[in-house]
């Protein structure tokens, strides 16, 4: 089974590198662009057996750095 | 082999200044210091000091410092910091001790995005520390960064508590990373652990610029071994 795990910055950590990438939209001329915030994309291939729970433990021991970031697990039908 | 002074220099697949690091310990101590690969299991026995050098473990692969935080050798990095052990993380392991847990808050790109590399100027803020006591409290040194990551990042009580408790080592004394309140080092609760983005292995005799960075080994050394 695939599971994606999105993980973003917390509101509030200021983003450089969003900043950078609004900045370089305008640069380009598109207009309209308020905010611009990256963030990471992981695609996990598991086991059926893996829980939730594991997952979460995944997240927060590795995956995610829970100081500045938030995650979002979801898991894609096969 | 009982040396006087056992230092042990921790080395991550793209560690780079770990050599830099190795040589500050041996010109300041008199003795050789323990090269320890990131895969070994257990540091050896005694240890005075453990140094996490410069660099890019991993290369800086999922965020910079965290690969190397969950390696082997780090499992005993933070029992012996446990036990009152010294170690020292410069830049990259600054990185790895925030990413261990050893030391609150996040390293972040560099608010201008660029990677800097150049001398900055440093203010001494708390010179109480193992690491500090030979400098003077306030006093203005000037110690070399290179790093991509270095913007320091903690939550406002977070920043508040570690301010409260003196545990702010090092200030910028101009803008250089876009770092929450211009923090440069920050101590653990106990103070035996210190991470800090400049170098100061890069200062170490006069050849280099200055001896800035040699008084911060020479406080843990005396500190540990007494003058």
């Amino acid at each position: 089974m695939k599971v994606r795990v999105y993980v973003s910055l917390k509101n509030g950590v200021l983003d450089p590198q969003g900043r950078a990438i609004q900045h370089s939209l305008e640069g380009l001329g598109f207009s309209g662009v308020q905010d611009v915030r990256a963030g990471r994309l992981i695609e996990l291939e598991v086991d059926d057996t893996v829980t939730d729970a594991a997952l979460d433990e995944m997240c927060q021991k590795l995956l995610a750095n829970m100081v500045i970031e938030n995650y979002r697990v979801e898991r894609i039908a096969a | 082999m009982k040396k006087n002074f056992r230092a042990a220099v921790i080395t991550f697949p793209g560690s780079n200044c770990d050599r830099d690091m190795a040589v500050a310990l041996e010109e300041v101590t008199g003795e050789d210091v323990f090269r320890v690969w990131h895969g070994d299991a257990e540091l050896p026995a005694d240890l005075d000091f453990i140094a996490l050098p410069g660099g890019f473990s991993y290369g800086d692969y999922l965020r910079s410092g965290a690969m190397a935080a969950r390696s082997p050798i780090m499992r005993a990095v933070v029992e012996a910091a446990g036990r009152g052990v010294p170690v020292l993380g410069v830049c990259n392991g600054f990185q790895v001790l925030t990413e261990a847990g050893l030391l609150p808050g996040a390293l972040m790109r560099n608010a201008g995005i660029r990677f800097v590399c150049r001398e900055v100027a440093l203010t001494v803020e708390n010179n109480q520390s193992l690491f500090t006591a030979g400098y003077m409290k306030s006093q203005r040194i000037r110690i070399p960064v290179a790093h991509h990551d270095g913007n320091y990042f903690a939550d406002e009580a977070t920043l508040d508590r570690l301010e409260g408790e003196g545990r702010v080592a090092f200030r910028y004394a101009e803008e250089v990373n876009g770092s929450a309140r211009q923090i440069a080092g920050v101590l653990n609760a106990a103070g035996n652990v210190l991470g800090m983005m400049p170098h100061p292995e890069r200062m170490i005799e006069q050849a280099q610029g200055g001896i800035d960075g040699r008084v911060l080994f020479e406080s843990a050394v005396r500190g540990l071994v007494g003058a």
